[in-house]
């Protein structure tokens, strides 16, 4: 344009303008202004919590933080239990866009018939099926590369027991959510579980977490817990009660192993069993923890306790002279038998050869109330403190209501009822000096003190007695272990079926080893044995002798049996009796 | 007056770059917790796993059932065990009790 010009020259100043214009442009300028504040306090003040929760909706992400099952670890440390992360597979029919290779796929990865799996996938108004749960992560994965729209995956834990079935009823199991369902995955739950936690995050929009916000909720895993059992002992006991139950086709068997010190559960096994990995198709039989959670009438097993009762009270002496000719007594209108008739017998002889009657005569000189304590004291009739779900009491009538014939039965193990592990802590009395201890299935880290509930002198004598049995001339010669003195006791008791005594059969044993120093309570029960064999004896010593010897070399328990010509010491290996 | 002023000006910049850029370190920082905190995890789990393998491949039923049919071997019985006395005084040994 024309540079001459100067701009004061513009004809467009020399207008003359109406002052009302700048103060009208002037006002709506600070209008505006006014406008943006307002907005400013608005968005700031007025609406900022809900913009704030808005925007947290828009990027804020709860995430969960989850927390696993504590494991289950043997006395050694060896893994019982332990959770693994697992996918659950689910779908929701209405997205689900497959073609029917992809299906026939994904039904070959979760190894499921294909009929099935498009069974479950049918119903199309369905948003959400499962497909299958606790996958293996390995295979969720192989699953997630199918890509296939409208299968998801969600996380969750997968248990795994490693010692499968000879462990079954110890630990037991957790069902599909991580919750104990038996054993000691039920009993230590709120011990074994974990808390899952939460945190509040923002993520970008690349799905980065970039910031906390808010609180954490830490996770709190489940805390391990140590039982008491040891898995090589515990695989021996199930190895030996396998071969035995097989042997006898017998309908079930069980076997306890207790250390005598701290009164730990060194193992427990049951038959039948199941494998706590693969539940298909269980049945009660299969679950049942015969150890604890059944009772029987012992038989003779209880025998120990009413001579013990006799040995207190001073009036017998092992050496004490009980008749028992001629090989039956009539109480009242019952009358009870020994296998044999055995004439006199000490009353050593009468425990070693396991006589009714003489039992009976020595139970009947005593007071009712005397023998009652014994067993109570001996932990007969109250359920066991062990923490273990389901442990039973037995059934111990009050004395005051017992007849001359029922003292007399009672004495020799007929009309009461013991679990396996009440018969096997009771015989810890006898394998240490008179005192009995608590059992307990987690891992103690020193000795208990037991309660003296008999006279170390008695207890003694009765050993002495239990020993014999395992003896020459006793009823379990079977029970015998090369290189270790062993005592104890065979029952073999009618069972009873609806009130009636039937021609069926519960062979016991229990006893402890070695006789010198006392480490070991093997309590063995084999319920109905059918292949001719019944006697406790022939059924139940053999796999006591055999659990036994497998256990004390596993312990590296010194021998104390002499074994002729093949012992290097430089002293005698000592006796303490 | 106005030196002053573009000195504050100057410095509030450089804060603002200052805060800028320690934001973004936070960040990062953060995201490589996450990830260390995520390899952790992983790490726990394949301990676990590998713990369980080790107890399923060395449960004593295996090691057992491989003994016996795998090497035939047998359990030594002790009629066929010498068994030595470890707490042997030392003073009878040297004095020749002791074999």
């Amino acid at each position: 344009m024309s540079r001459g010009l100067p701009f004061a020259a513009n004809p467009l100043l020399d207008v003359r303008l109406p002052a009302y214009r700048s103060k009208l442009v002037m006002l709506m300028i600070a209008l505006a202004f006014i406008a943006l504040v307002a907005r400013a306090v608005y968005l700031q003040v007025i609406t900022n919590e809900f913009l704030q929760r808005q925007g947290e909706v828009r990027y804020g992400r709860t995430v969960e933080l989850p927390a696993s099952r504590g494991k289950m670890l043997d006395r050694n440390g060896i893994v019982l239990a332990s959770s693994l992360p697992a996918r659950a597979v689910w779908a929701s029919p209405e997205d689900l866009r497959a073609t029917p290779e992809q299906l026939a796929e994904l039904a070959r990865l979760l190894q499921m018939p294909p009929r099935e799996l498009k069974r479950l996938v049918a119903d199309e108004d369905k948003t959400f099926v499962y497909l299958k749960r606790q996958v293996e992560a390995d295979v969720a994965v192989q699953v997630e590369e199918l890509g296939i729209a409208g299968v998801h995956q969600r996380k969750e834990y997968k248990r795994y027991y490693p010692e499968g079935e000879a462990l079954a009823h110890v630990v037991g199991f957790t069902n599909v959510e991580d919750v104990g369902q038996e054993g000691m995955e039920l009993s230590q739950q709120p011990r074994l579980a974990g808390q899952p936690g939460s945190r509040r995050v923002l993520r970008d929009r690349l799905g980065r977490t970039v910031e906390d916000v808010g609180l954490i909720r830490e996770p709190r895993d489940g805390r391990d817990l140590q039982l008491s059992i040891d898995t090589k002992i515990q695989y021996h006991a199930f190895a030996a009660l396998r071969d035995a139950v097989v042997q006898n086709r017998a309908k079930a068997g069980a076997v306890v192993v207790l250390d005598v010190h701290t009164g730990e559960v060194l193992a427990l096994a049951n038959l039948p069993t199941y494998d706590p990995n693969d539940r298909d198709g269980l049945s009660g039989a299969r679950l049942r923890n015969r150890v604890i959670t059944d009772t029987f009438e012992p038989g003779s097993t209880l025998k120990p306790f009413a001579i013990l009762v006799g040995l207190e009270s001073g009036k017998y002496t092992p050496q004490t002279m009980v008749d028992t000719a001629p090989g039956y007594l009539t109480i009242g209108n019952r009358t009870i038998h020994d296998a044999h008739a055995h004439g006199a017998l000490t009353v050593e002889q009468v425990l070693q050869k396991s006589s009714n009657i003489g039992t009976a005569k020595i139970a009947l000189s005593m007071p009712a109330q005397r023998m009652w304590e014994m067993y109570a004291a001996a932990g007969f009739g109250q359920a066991p403190q062990i923490g273990f779900p389901g442990a039973v009491a037995g059934r111990l009538r009050p004395y005051k209501t017992w007849k001359p014939i029922e003292q007399a039965t009672i004495s020799y193990g007929h009309g009461i009822s013991v679990s396996l592990i009440q018969l096997a802590r009771a015989y810890t009395m006898f394998a240490r000096n008179g005192d009995i201890v608590p059992i307990s299935m987690t891992k103690a880290n020193e000795d208990v003190p037991g309660v003296q509930v008999a006279s170390p002198k008695a207890v003694a004598a009765v050993r002495k007695m239990l020993e014999m049995a395992t003896g020459p001339g006793g009823t379990a010669p079977q029970a015998q272990v090369p290189g270790y003195r062993v005592a104890g006791k065979t029952g073999t008791a009618y069972k009873q079926e609806g009130g009636r005594y039937v021609k069926k059969y519960i062979s016991s044993f229990v006893g402890f080893a070695p006789v010198s120093n006392p480490r070991l309570v093997v309590a063995v029960m084999i319920d109905e044995p059918s292949a001719g064999q019944y006697y406790g004896g022939t059924v139940a010593a053999p796999v006591f002798s055999r659990i036994v010897g497998d256990a004390l070399r596993t312990l590296r328990v010194p021998p104390d049996a002499p074994l002729a010509g093949q012992m290097i010491t430089a002293e005698p290996v000592p006796e303490s009796m | 007056m106005i030196r002053l002023n573009v000195l504050l000006a100057s410095l509030l910049v450089i804060c603002a770059l200052g805060l800028v850029t320690s934001q973004h370190r936070g960040r990062k920082l953060f995201v490589d917790v996450e990830r260390e905190q995520a390899q952790s995890r992983q790490l726990d789990i394949h301990w676990n796993q590998l713990q369980l393998e080790q107890s399923a491949l060395a449960t004593s039923s295996l090691i057992d059932a491989k003994a016996r049919k795998g090497l035939s071997m047998q359990p030594a019985p002790p009629q066929r065990t010498l068994y030595l006395n470890l707490d042997t005084p030392t003073e009878k040994t040297a004095m020749g009790t002791a074999r």
